[in-house]
């Protein structure tokens, strides 16, 4: 009778132990999931940049053609973060930073052209790009967030025992490292 | 945790109502319950799947896309990816001068955002942002669901005990007369008694306790949205303009209510501790949201609640705070890139014209002619300069 006791009790506390393996081992397969598709957000936006570019330098050409060397120094710097992507997280983003970097020279430069600031093409243009700088940093933002919340999970008890039986690795934050990609979301564009 | 007691407790007191009220004239406890469940059933299937669309149509959203409004529609996807949602929301527009927006939809795969025009006049970018940070926050933290749910189980016990209580009226005491005598006597008087009383109470009970978990839900959005523009002063600033607006939105309705970003039934001059409010008084969220300390975090709104409310505690979960860090929050976006506050009202006005389906011809001499959608002529007549302009082509 007690070992029937003792062995159904035992039984129940391995099962609920079974329960919260499964249970904590796919909360952090789905963490992990999150960080890498607020990676690909990321991307996603950086190439919205890309694709905005040569349509901004075109419509600024328009106006302000002798500004030669501002325009195409962005058009270089849009060429290589687009050669930078899939290099690394380091490369990419000092890539991206000197992209900022060329754009809000551009568009100080801009100020200068009143005609240019109140053609309808290029406000859209600066909305979209406007934008499209808030959401690589709000990308980012969420990709940390998310980082945040798996390396939590990774490194507290009890949790961390799962991940060390799984080989869960602690995910990597994305730095800014270059000052001009820090300031972007700060840009002004008018 | 507390909002999932508040639910708890509204669907004990409808469970206890259906059981006194069947208990009283069917002398079956049981029966009452199962019926009031059916009710009750019935009515949140109805929530859940016509909910969504019934306050769109009743508030008389229209649907956007992104080149109808590129700014709000920029402003609503940023917010989606900072707050990870998979699936963009639907964008609305409600023509009205009232400043509000509301969240709709049961899921986060079926959501929507409307704003109202007044609101895109009045708003700057970072205004903008934070309102509808704080309706995505709804969205994200499945307030519409829990709020559907809240409102049926209200109206459920509203239901029953009015029905209850005109029965008791007109037949209880001839009820009463037909089985009385003997000891049982009583015991059925005794039954009606807590029946009638329940009846009159639990309406007014589940009432507090839907507000009570409105207020609770709308100082958590408040902190996400904070969370997520990473710019408390953004939503406080658009809550202190809409407060000092005295336009009151059209189209509100009263079971929708707990949606909007402000209180659309707000009365100036309300006490601060108010029980019979869906929302927390705005002067209170925004000194929360200002004193946040240069934090964005769920933690620093946290503690912003505890000192100006001094409650002594905060309002966001433990669960949603274990090892969080110190998040700043950003600086103010750069005035310039957008538009003033005159070309955020023409933007709108013609936006809205152009979803009446009005037409519009740009006459030479620089005036706008706006064309009702049943003008048939092949002309138009400018009514400044005369010239004869003729009509654009319909499509």
């Amino acid at each position: 009778m007690v070992y029937a006791i003792v062995g159904i009790v035992v039984g129940v506390i391995l099962l609920l132990l079974v329960i919260w393996l499964f249970l904590t081992y796919n909360g952090l397969v789905r963490l992990r999931n999150q960080t890498k598709n607020a990676w690909s957000q990321i991307d996603v936006q950086l190439k919205r940049r890309h694709d905005l570019i040569p349509n901004l330098v075109e419509t600024v050409k328009g106006y302000a053609a002798h500004e030669r060397q501002t325009l195409e120094a962005v058009t270089a710097a849009r060429n290589i973060a687009q050669g930078a992507v899939g290099k690394g997280v380091g490369e990419q983003a000092k890539a991206e930073g000197e992209l900022s970097g060329a754009l809000s020279r551009l568009l100080a430069v801009v100020e200068r052209y009143p005609d240019l600031k109140a053609n309808q093409n290029f406000l859209a243009l600066q909305e979209e790009l406007s934008s499209t700088e808030n959401k690589i940093s709000f990308s980012r933002q969420f990709y940390n967030d998310s980082v945040l919340n798996y390396n939590n999970r990774i490194q507290m008890a009890p949790s961390n025992i799962v991940a060390g039986m799984f080989g869960f690795k602690t995910g990597e934050f994305f730095e800014v490292t270059a000052p001009a990609e820090r300031e972007a979301p700060k840009v002004s564009f008018a | 945790m507390k909002s999932m007691v508040l639910v708890a407790a509204l669907g004990l007191l409808l469970l206890a109502v259906g059981y006194m009220l069947g208990l009283a004239f069917m002398d079956n406890g049981i029966a009452g319950l199962i019926i009031a469940l059916v009710i009750w059933f019935f009515m949140n299937l109805f929530a859940y799947f016509q909910g969504g669309s019934m306050v769109l149509a009743i508030s008389g959203a229209r649907k956007i896309g992104p080149d109808d409004h590129p700014r709000l529609w920029n402003v609503v996807e940023e917010m989606k990816i900072a707050s990870g949602l998979e699936k963009m929301p639907d964008v609305y527009i409600i023509d009205d001068p009232a400043l509000n927006a509301f969240a709709t939809g049961r899921d986060p795969q079926h959501a929507a955002v409307a704003v109202t025009s007044g609101l895109l006049q009045k708003m700057n970018r970072d205004e903008l942002q934070g309102v509808v940070a704080h309706e995505i926050s709804h969205i994200k933290n499945r307030d519409v669901l829990l709020m559907t749910l809240c409102s049926v189980t209200l109206g459920a016990i509203v239901l029953l005990a009015w029905y209850g209580t005109r029965i008791m009226i007109f037949s209880g005491a001839g009820r009463g007369g037909r089985r009385g005598g003997g000891g049982g006597g009583y015991a059925v008087l005794i039954i009606m008694i807590v029946a009638i009383v329940l009846a009159i109470l639990a309406p007014i009970l589940a009432q507090l306790i839907y507000y009570a978990v409105s207020r609770k839900r709308e100082y958590l959005a408040d902190a996400s949205g904070a969370l997520y523009t990473r710019y408390p002063e953004g939503l406080a600033s658009a809550l202190e303009k809409i407060s000092g607006s005295t336009i009151e939105l059209k189209s509100a309705n009263q079971a929708f209510a707990p949606m909007y970003t402000a209180n659309p039934f707000r009365k100036n001059g309300r006490a601060a501790e108010d029980l019979t409010s869906t929302h927390p008084p705005t002067s209170e969220r925004i000194r929360i949201l200002r004193s946040m300390a240069g934090g964005a975090s769920l933690a620093a709104y946290n503690m912003a609640y505890g000192q100006v409310t001094k409650a002594g505690k905060g309002i966001v979960p433990g669960s949603a705070l274990v090892g969080g860090q110190t998040i700043a929050a950003r600086e103010a976006a750069a005035p310039e890139p957008q538009p003033e506050r005159i070309e955020r009202v023409r933007e709108t006005s013609d936006l809205m014209w152009k979803m009446s389906n009005y037409g519009q011809v740009n006459c030479q001499c620089g005036t706008k002619i706006r064309v009702p959608p049943n003008y048939k002529a092949n002309t138009i007549r400018c009514p400044h300069c005369g010239t004869v302009n003729s009509m654009p082509p319909k499509n």
